[in-house]
């Protein structure tokens, strides 16, 4: 029933992209969204698709995964579209009663549309390639400097991965209570919202008290195991940038740079 | 009045590539009136299967028939099926969620839209078949102690009054005591009213000691379906699959090998005791 659900589902395969230090693939996904926002022109936005292209070429992921990603923002894709096709003041195209569809809109709303899609695009790139765990380890790693300004960094990174691992055991456990439910009569389906909403509470209820009693269990084991916090604590693979990760920002350097150019004189 | 699985399929995920076959081709009939044992090693199918029998999971393959209907035509009512066919699920307890034990119990007939009379009756008469004493009845159920939770949740389900009552593994995680408590109280109940029960378990000597008919599962199939003394004289098959007789049968295996002239397919205790009495002369 649930099972379906996909979040920033990682795609276990053999790649450069997935090789690469999760630091590289964040500063590069950072930089990609920027860089749609820098570029203005058509040509800019070939240079983009080109870019997003051979990522994902080199990912080896089947490009049926990333497609699948943009189903959950299709409403939202057409909002932007429509609102700017038909809101735009400008030179008029076409015109219905007191609607006008003006080239500047149309413009508007096909470049809207195009960096919404990269943005999913190329973030869902990053969030195939790199497990939960490492890209917490890579936002842990960046975020560091912050400590200075009593960030505590390395909790809410913790935090994150401990929330990333408990999203598919609670979705297991919600299917199973649910069933459990429903086997003593339950009824999720039927009803309109008020009693839809009621119906709720014998699956909420016993989903709570199993993550309070999975959390405070998780807890006891980690202070079993003499965990408090992240003054002093090593790892066991510590992020180490190689060689791959070097030419990586290179390109991405260069890719950033021609944005840049081409923003300034096309 | 039967459950009759006839060419039941399941394969969980569909179309990916991670797509496992959880049933594989199985036929069985459950009639009335048996206690019947479901062993076999974890993924086996057991709980899938079992998931079938109330309608939880619909088979991509295969029919499920309960007293001669198709349990998924357009037009079967499964809500009266899953009163009829009570499933209790691994670690019960984990679903109990009313302020108080009595209310919990009363979700299921509630649920069935019985009148509040026949509720609360049907209530206080499931927490008496599982032995649960008055004083708990108007306790938060998180406040009880993980046997008692076990007993509220399964009275929940017993409160539906079900013909068949399918218990997966009920007794994992309980201590010896309350172990063999919760099993003499659902043989009882059984003997009693003459419900069709399902026994899930790992253990070899519940199952030999409580059922009239064992079906061993092993990867999706059904191995085994036959009385205990037939199953269990195929000892060797089932530790190749990762499970094992009752160890009063290994004894017994033991002291034939010894010379001793007794019948080696005993498979509770008190049937070995008679046998090495007999074989002894006393």
């Amino acid at each position: 029933m649930l099972r379906d659900i996909t979040l920033g589902q990682y795609y276990q395969t053999e790649s450069v992209i997935h090789k690469l230090d999760p630091r590289v693939k964040l500063v590069a996904t950072i930089c990609f969204i920027i860089s749609l926002f820098v570029v203005k022109s058509w040509v800019g936005y070939v240079a983009a698709a080109a870019f997003l292209a051979v990522m994902i070429k080199l990912s080896n992921v089947p490009f049926k995964y990333m497609v699948k990603g943009m189903k959950a923002i299709v409403f939202i894709l057409l909002i932007t579209v429509v609102f700017n096709l038909f809101l735009t003041p400008g030179e008029t195209l076409v015109a219905v009663w007191k609607l006008r569809i003006t080239r500047e809109g149309l413009e508007l709303a096909v470049m809207m549309a195009v960096r919404l899609s990269f943005l999913i695009v190329g973030s869902s790139v990053m969030t195939l390639t790199t497990t939960p765990n490492s890209l917490t380890d890579g936002m842990e790693k960046l975020m560091k400097p912050l400590k200075l300004f009593k960030v505590p960094v390395h909790e809410v990174a913790m935090m994150m991965s401990i929330a990333l691992r408990f999203i598919p055991i609670l979705l297991e456990e919600t299917d199973k209570i649910m069933k459990a439910q429903i086997a003593r009569g339950a009824d999720f389906e039927s009803g309109n919202l008020v009693r839809k909403a009621k119906a709720m509470v014998p699956l909420l209820v016993p989903l709570f008290i199993s993550a309070f009693r999975r959390a405070n269990d998780l807890a006891m084991a980690m202070e079993a195991r003499c965990y408090r916090g992240g003054e002093h604590r090593t790892k066991m693979k510590p992020l180490k940038y190689a060689a791959r990760d070097r030419v990586a920002y290179g390109v991405l350097a260069a890719y950033f740079a021609l944005c840049i150019v081409i923003r300034i004189y096309l | 009045m039967s459950i009759i699985l006839d060419h039941v399929d399941y394969v969980y995920g569909g179309d990916t590539a991670l797509a496992v076959h959880a049933l594989k081709d199985v036929n069985l009939v459950f009639p009335d009136g048996q206690f019947i044992g479901l062993i076999g090693h974890t993924g086996s199918g057991k709980s899938t299967l079992v998931q079938h029998l109330n309608g939880l999971i619909k088979p991509t393959g295969g029919t499920i028939y309960y007293n001669g209907e198709d349990i998924h035509a357009e037009d079967y009512d499964k809500k009266k099926l899953r009163s009829k066919v009570g499933l209790v699920f691994q670690y019960p307890e984990h679903q109990l969620f009313e302020i108080d034990v009595f209310s919990d119990v009363c979700f299921g007939p509630k649920n069935l839209g019985l009148s509040r009379q026949e509720t609360e009756l049907r209530a206080y008469a499931a927490l008496k078949q599982v032995g649960l004493e008055d004083e708990y009845f108007y306790q938060s159920p998180f406040d009880l102690s993980g046997g008692q939770k076990r007993r509220v949740a399964i009275a929940g389900v017993l409160a539906m009054k079900p013909d068949v009552l399918i218990l997966d593994e009920p007794t994992a995680g309980l201590d010896p005591k309350g172990r063999d408590e919760i099993l003499d109280q659902i043989a009882k109940l059984k003997e009693e009213t003459g419900i069709t029960v399902v026994l899930v378990s790992h253990s070899m000597e519940d199952v030999a000691k409580y059922v009239e008919r064992i079906i061993v599962m092993n990867r999706g199939s059904v191995m085994f379906d036959d009385t205990p003394k037939e199953v269990f004289r195929h000892y060797h098959e089932l530790e190749e699959v990762g499970l094992a007789a009752p160890q009063v049968t290994y004894i017994m295996q033991a002291l034939r090998g010894k010379g001793m002239p007794v019948a080696a397919d005993a498979t509770t205790i008190g049937e070995a005791k008679r046998e090495i009495l007999r074989a002894l002369g006393r």
